[in-house]
């Protein structure tokens, strides 16, 4: 065996890559519970795809066939009915996962130099993700599927002047029709998945090229051992965080499988009643919906009102809100990194911003009352808020004095 | 507090149910193989003419005790072979011809609208001159579809009552329906084959679904025993670290 | 000291236990999508067993009906046919149908058959898949004095008898198929489905 490597390392960087990204890769120790989601957003990501992978297999692109072929893969397939819930719940997962992960991101300033470009291809891969979802949504072709890829599109149609080719274009007809989807199969099993893995390793890349924040946010690198000139408070990746993440990974595991076999429709949630409706052109249902990770933007969406007899605003604002995010290592100006050591100004901040996303988000489930688009309105300015304001209530901020080394809070 | 969060995440879907119509529940239960069996009697006899089931075939309902030569003998009117899938006898385009709408197809039908909601609405018929099949729907208003199993629980009109709305309009609304001519069945024999028909609708939507509780249940077993261990595991691993 | 060894030996054992579970819920979750690559219920449909009913099959006469995608000939074989099938063994390839793997061992006899009176036999050459031509005239001028009836395959030249043994010197190396057959009655054969032996 000692051969085979040999004769393999003379070759590839089998070896060296082993040492330098996983057993002598020195992550700080005291990583905490916020810090499992980075590797189960990888396990989701190889679940989605080896479940995608064979759900290919049976999946008919095509208008007249498509949801007829999902009722034959939970019928007809052996275990294609467990083969569509690990997919579908995965899905829900996946953006579960990576709000948590997002989230771990806000609290412990792992966007802060010299991370802001793992944190922007993190941002790029959210982006990438949501499209994911948004074209693999459509393929089931429920009456869901159908309607939400309508109102979206029809997003596009707001833009001035361009708005209608570029629908369109997306569209490949004048309705969503077939046309639309047979390229969104194409990029959601190809396309999509290449660009998600390439930007995933940059991500890691861009992360082992400078080292892993900690929930202190200190430094690690800053004190060395004199004689092996390693962090005095970092361990190996491997074994120390491979089995710490193989517990995370039971624990996910538990709570996934429960869901597949016993609540894959999640009340509704994951797998909406409406999607078992074929698409119907003619007859739009009495509610449309985006899927629930979709939501607090739908929100902010709907909040806006029309101006100049366009919802472009609304468009804009939407997109605003996802794209913001890229901007905070550079609105962050607080001289600290972890909220530890921040002062009150920025835990109220962040807390009144989860408070608002989570608002946004259960708004957007709801049909548009006069009320609730007022709501809608008073959170939706939370929500930039937290982001615009932030240069200044992050540089006028009390902190504490952050440790020299890490703690175990 | 767990009510709490319950009504909060069921408030959304809430908006799904068409109407503000009170809906029974529907009493399900997909193991007992007796009710199912004589719930696809019921949906083989009567929906199947007009209704498709089209993702369904008829040999898996061997699943529900049946053999393939039973299958056969009772159940195959529509189709050749066992293994074919339960397509509807009536064309669809004369189906919309007559009735204003295509039939839609039943095979996840409970999946799509719930099983309380296909449960009342079965119930919900009644006389009702001003429609073009003479039938209207306490759940499905002005719906396309005649009372087929009338002939078993017989007629029935509606008695109204006074109502006032929030904006202070005064409106006739459905109080209750009254049976004036009786059917074959009695209320409660009615109600107890609504109830096998709907319990063999929201088997068909979902065949697997017995089989789906049972792996879980081994799955959930064996993560368990996974736990302990890579619980330990870390344990010993991490005693390294200070 | 010895305290690191018993550690050792914990570690090692707790690793060895927890990669063997590891391995078992690897293969546990590799079954399902295994399994889903096996014929689904609707191919199982498909090529399920066909009824024939051959009372309306005139002696002589060969009836073809689709199993599984494929051609299935069933021929009314008459007692003159049935005469000439033992009268040339030494010009077949395999007369005693050795090949097993080419009929159900319930039809491994001189007329590869359950009843003498129906040939089923599958109508796709041995050599490369073309299917023969019937062709159960006596010695015509085309196939020579000695044909005994049977069947010719037009792309490369194989024959074949009424038992549909393959002749010596046909490019086809083997009798055609006989596939799994039962009789429902005497009129009414299941092709696709093995007579259950008595």
């Amino acid at each position: 065996m000692e051969k085979v490597i040999n004769w393999l390392d003379a070759r590839f960087p089998l070896t060296a890559s082993f040492k330098a990204h996983l057993s002598e890769y020195y992550a700080p120790k005291n990583f905490n519970f916020w810090y499992y989601f980075g590797s189960l957003a990888l396990l989701v990501l190889v679940i989605q795809i080896v479940s995608g992978i064979f759900l290919a297999m049976h999946y008919k692109p095509d208008g007249d066939m498509a949801f007829a072929s999902v009722e034959y893969i939970m019928r007809d397939v052996p275990f294609g009915w467990l083969i569509r819930y690990m997919h579908s719940t995965g899905a829900s997962a996946f953006f579960i996962v990576v709000y948590l992960h997002m989230f771990r991101g806000l609290l412990y300033g792992s966007y802060r130099q010299p991370r802001e470009l793992i944190w922007i291809f993190g941002m790029l891969i959210y982006l990438m993700l949501m499209a994911e979802a948004f074209m693999g949504y459509l393929l089931p072709w429920g009456q869901m599927s159908f309607w939400g890829a309508q109102v979206i599109i029809n997003l596009f149609a707001a833009v001035p002047f361009i708005g209608n080719d570029l629908s369109e274009l997306i569209r490949g007809d004048f309705v969503v029709g077939d046309a639309t989807l047979n390229r969104f199969f194409a990029l959601h099993i190809v396309a999509l998945p290449l660009v998600l893995v390439g930007l995933i390793a940059a991500h890691v890349i861009a992360l082992h090229e400078v080292g892993s924040n900690n929930p202190d946010g200190i430094d690690i690198k800053k004190h060395k051992d004199p004689k092996t000139h390693l962090p005095l408070d970092g361990i190996p990746f491997h074994p120390y965080y491979t089995v710490k993440d193989i517990l995370g990974v039971v624990v996910f595991l538990i709570v996934f499988t429960t869901i597949v076999f016993f609540a894959p429709d999640m009340g509704g949630y994951f797998l909406e009643a409406n999607n078992f409706v074929p698409a119907d052109p003619l007859k739009t249902p009495a509610h449309i919906a985006p899927v629930w990770y979709f939501t607090p933007y739908y929100a902010v969406l709907r909040a806006v009102p029309p101006m100049f007899g366009s919802q472009f605003p609304g468009v804009v604002a939407m997109g605003v809100a996802v794209m913001i995010f890229f901007a905070l290592p550079w609105l962050d100006k607080s001289p600290v990194k972890s909220i530890r050591y921040r002062g009150p100004r920025y835990k109220i901040a962040l807390a009144l911003f989860v408070l608002a996303f989570l608002g946004l988000g259960w708004l957007g489930i709801l049909p548009a009352t006069t009320l609730y688009t007022w709501v809608a309105r008073v959170l939706s300015v939370i929500y930039f808020a937290f982001f615009l304001l932030m240069p200044w209530y992050t540089r006028h901020d009390s902190h504490k004095k952050e440790p020299q080394r890490v703690t175990d809070q | 507090m767990k009510t709490i969060l319950f009504l909060l995440l069921a408030l959304p879907l809430s908006v799904f149910a068409s109407t503000e119509v009170r809906l029974d529940p529907a009493p399900i239960n997909v193991r007992d193989q007796e009710s199912l069996q004589r719930g696809a009697r019921v949906f083989v006899n009567y929906c199947l003419n007009c209704h498709s089931a089209n993702y369904m075939r008829y040999n898996r309902m061997r699943d529900i005790g049946l053999t393939e030569a039973q299958i056969k003998d009772n159940l195959l009117f529509a189709a050749d072979k066992p293994g074919d899938l339960m397509k509807v006898s009536m064309r669809p385009q004369e189906a919309k011809t007559w009735f204003g709408a295509t039939p839609p197809d039943l095979t996840v039908i409970t999946r799509a609208r719930g099983a309380d909601w296909v449960y009342t609405y079965l119930r919900g018929f009644y006389r009702d001159d001003s429609r073009p099949t003479g039938w209207n729907n306490t759940v499905f208003d002005k719906v396309g579809m005649p009372h087929v199993l009338h002939e078993l629980q017989g007629h029935r009109v509606p008695v109204y009552r006074s109502e006032a709305d929030h904006e202070g309009q005064w409106h006739q609304v459905i109080d209750h329906l009254e049976l004036v001519k009786p059917g074959k069945m009695t209320g409660a024999e009615y109600d107890a084959l609504v109830a096998d028909l709907v319990n063999y609708l929201t088997w068909m939507g979902e065949p697997a679904k017995a089989q789906r509780m049972n792996i879980g249940l081994g799955v959930l077993l064996f993560l368990g025993v996974f736990f302990v261990l890579a619980f330990y595991l870390k344990k010993n691993f991490w005693k390294d670290v200070h | 000291m010895s305290e690191m060894s018993v550690d050792g030996s914990k570690r090692r054992f707790l690793v060895a236990m927890s990669s063997a579970m590891g391995g078992v819920a690897v293969v546990g979750a590799a079954l399902p999508f295994v399994a889903s690559m096996m014929p689904s219920a609707r191919a199982l449909a498909a090529g399920a067993p066909v009824e024939v009913d051959v009372s309306r099959l005139e002696p002589g006469m060969l009836l073809t009906v689709e199993w599984r995608g494929k051609p299935v000939w069933i021929v009314h074989r008459t007692p003159e046919m049935l005469d000439l099938l033992g009268k040339h063994d030494d010009r077949l390839t395999d007369p005693g149908a050795e090949t097993t793997s080419q009929q159900p061992d319930y039809c491994k006899n001189p007329t590869r058959s359950i009843n003498p009176k129906y040939l089923v036999a599958v109508g796709i050459c041995t050599h490369l898949g073309c299917s023969p031509t019937f062709r159960k005239e006596v010695g015509p001028a085309d196939l020579g004095a000695d044909w005994p009836g049977g069947f010719f395959c037009p792309c490369h030249g194989s024959r074949f008898d009424l038992a549909a043994r393959v002749f010596a010197g046909s490019p086809a190396p083997s009798n055609l198929v006989i596939p799994p057959h039962k009789y429902l009655s005497d009129t009414k054969l299941l092709i696709g489905e093995d007579q259950k032996t008595a």
